[in-house]
């Protein structure tokens, strides 16, 4: 079989799949060569995965909890569980944000040098973080055992679609980011700044009951706020889930992924050029 | 064969580069600040009547050429002629703006040593993340994992972090997964002008190892010597435009033209590098009268790190096909170049130069142990004119050089 390639100008969404599917090892090698890089010449390596969100939690509890007076809205649910459970998630996404957006610049020698689609590495990126995610949740186990907390069965459930919306919602924000941060590189400096306001944006230190029933649909405009408010209420076992304000929630993650998608394949021809 | 058609084709081939106030700010800085200013200017310049026209600048400009299967062709042209832009729309790294490109084959292309090569990966690493990033399966690169290891000369250092390496080993390394890679089509950019000499010349042997299986290789280079050896086509860059493509010889002729007496070179560097380089014969600049005294002078530019070490200058002097004729080395006349400063000037003189009428080149090499930092290849060229001892008979069988005889009879 011949194997013939016309390249020509393209058009603007032109998404080939058959290609990024034959591109799969790389997929993986980019996260791989992530992984292997993240804790070369640190003393105490992935420890660090664990220690981090099991330290914010500590921090939260300390102060919004016992000083502040938040609790988390159900008597049943101690405040740790309750905002870890929070934190869980809301790391995720920020890991997988930042290193999605600037997946490009720190891959910037190997994009003006060899071709790739360049969904790889933004997608690529949003995987790793998922490691981070899997040391995150053996603190997790460890409180459950801890305060004795059984979660529920529908929690187990909600589980891996909860994952999967924070992965559309990152990675779709990611492409998005990623291709701005090509041409300004003001993505980068905004992206604590945000990454820190998006985390009281998003119910992950307070229960959403705190804030006016009426206004409660507009924070579920944000992806992050559906998939804590349905992991707490259904592995946590505090409320019904609210199915239909979850749903705006997972409108927007598939909305963020189109539009970060669009955005990205439009400008994704000038990334060698301008990067 | 399945086809007859070429494995390469391009038609009309161009792309578009938009120079103007974005570029006032290096690539890559521009901030949303100066994007309002400019959103801002824009309707001011319509109001005012001042436009400020956003400047095309076409790197390639209908561009056409066909390459037939085992081909290897070498692309060559001076700096800013287009070559590099070529060879980036070949290997899909930049999209073209207008045109077509069919190419019928695996393509492989490598535009460095060493692409993705990460500092904090070792070897082993190295070798599994840079053959994937060039196109080779992981089952690829397994299979073939002892030969590029003992290509590369680095068995003992396989598990060191390749930021302990050293720049010749580091290379070696780089060189041996690309020299390993299994494509019908092979795009090359200027990789052999790295790591010492013993290791070019394994480089250069690969590469002729390659084209011999029948490969189509492109190679662009600005070592004449080595599109010689590689190539049988030869294609000619000019201003975006192909100005030539046919046999090798056609295209080194014809690129003679665009050389010139003075090389500056304004483009900061991070190595040291050889700013400018003249040639003169008894003051007059770019030509030499047979038999008369040449003058090297070149200005280097030492980098930080190559400062109160030892370095070497050399220059070579190659004929119109880009031949060496002789090559003349700091090292080699005892003169210990080690500068404090970062500016040194250097002067050479060659006495009493026997050269045949013609057009010859100088080219010109920085190096510190044994790895070259820069190498300006044919940058001035120096026109000769056989003055007194022109003479009309003589062809150019006669020979290369033209030394200083008498002849007399003697009593018998």
């Amino acid at each position: 079989m011949q194997h013939e390639l016309v390249i020509r100008p393209q058009k603007r969404m032109h998404i080939n799949l058959k290609e990024l599917l034959s591109y799969h090892e790389l997929f993986f090698y980019f996260a791989w060569r992530d992984v292997k890089v993240r804790y070369k010449q640190t003393a105490i390596g992935a420890v660090w995965a664990v220690l981090q969100p099991f330290v914010t939690m500590v921090v939260f509890t300390l102060f919004f909890n016992k000083v502040a007076g938040i609790s988390s809205g159900n008597d049943a649910v101690p405040y740790a569980i309750f905002s870890y459970t929070g934190l869980l998630f809301w790391n995720y996404f920020s890991q997988a944000l930042t290193r999605s957006a600037n997946s490009l610049v720190d891959n910037q020698a190997v994009i003006t040098k060899v071709y790739f689609p360049r969904l790889i590495p933004p997608l690529s990126s949003t995987l790793v973080a998922l490691i981070d995610f899997g040391f995150a949740s053996i603190v997790f186990i460890g409180l459950l055992l801890y305060f004795q907390f059984a979660p529920t069965l529908l929690g187990m459930l909600v589980l891996i679609p909860a994952l999967l919306v924070t992965f559309i919602a990152a990675s779709g924000a990611g492409m998005f980011l990623a291709a701005l941060n090509v041409k300004y590189r003001d993505v980068k400096q905004a992206l604590p700044f945000l990454i820190q306001t998006g985390l009281f944006l998003t119910p992950v230190i307070y229960p959403i009951t705190q804030v006016p029933q009426q206004y409660q649909w507009a924070l579920y405009l944000n992806p992050m706020t559906g998939v804590i408010n349905a992991m707490r209420a259904s592995f946590l076992g505090t409320a019904p889930v609210n199915w239909p304000l979850t749903a705006i929630s997972v409108a927007s993650a598939f909305f963020l992924f189109a539009f970060g998608l669009y955005y990205f394949k439009g400008r994704e021809k000038e990334f060698a050029d301008i990067i | 064969m399945s086809t007859d058609k070429p494995i390469i084709e391009v038609k009309h081939l161009s792309k578009v580069y938009n120079i103007g106030h974005e570029q006032k700010s290096a690539p890559g800085t521009l901030t949303f600040r100066d994007s309002l200013t400019q959103t801002l200017r824009k309707p001011l310049e319509i109001f005012t009547g001042h436009r400020i026209e956003q400047e095309k600048f076409w790197a390639l400009k209908d561009v056409n050429f066909e390459v037939n299967k085992g081909d290897v062709v070498g692309i060559i042209g001076r700096n800013g002629s287009g070559k590099s832009t070529l060879l980036k729309v070949l290997s899909r790294i930049v999209e073209p703006t207008e045109g077509e490109i069919t190419m019928r084959g695996r393509v492989a292309s490598l535009l460095e040593v060493g692409t993705g090569f990460h500092p904090e990966l070792t070897g082993r690493e190295n070798v599994f993340f840079n053959g994937a990033i060039l196109g080779m399966s992981q089952k690829e690169i397994r299979s073939k994992f002892d030969e590029i290891v003992a290509f590369s000369e680095v068995e003992k250092f396989l598990d060191t972090p390749v930021k302990f390496y050293s720049s010749g080993m580091y290379v070696r390394l780089a060189f041996a997964v690309a020299a390993h890679l299994d494509p019908d089509i092979l795009i090359v950019d200027e990789v052999l002008a790295v790591g010492d000499a013993a290791f070019q010349k394994k480089c250069l042997g690969k590469m002729k190892d390659v084209a011999g299986q029948g490969r189509t290789v492109l190679f662009v280079s600005h070592s004449m010597s080595a599109v010689r050896s590689l190539c049988q086509r030869g294609a000619l860059m000019k201003e975006g435009r192909m100005e030539y493509f046919g046999d090798v010889d056609g295209a080194l002729s014809r690129y003679d033209d665009v050389s010139e007496s003075t090389y500056y070179k304004k483009a900061p560097k991070n190595n040291s590098h050889i700013r400018k380089i003249e040639v003169s014969s008894g003051g007059q600049t770019g030509a030499l009268i047979t038999g008369d005294d040449l003058d090297i002078t070149a200005e280097v530019i030492i980098s930080p790190q190559d400062l109160n070490k030892e370095i070497i200058i050399g220059f070579g002097l190659e004929d119109s096909l880009h031949s060496r004729i002789d090559t003349f080395v700091s090292e080699w006349k005892s003169l210990k170049i080690i500068s404090e400063k970062s500016l040194i000037k250097i002067f050479c003189t060659v006495k009493d130069v026997p050269l045949v009428p013609g057009r010859y080149f100088i080219s010109s090499s920085v190096s510190h142990n044994g790895v070259t930092s820069d190498y300006v290849d044919a940058g001035v060229s120096i026109m000769v004119d056989g003055g007194a001892r022109a003479i009309s008979q003589r062809l150019s069988e006669h020979g290369p050089i033209q030394l200083d005889y008498s002849m007399r009879l003697l009593d018998v």
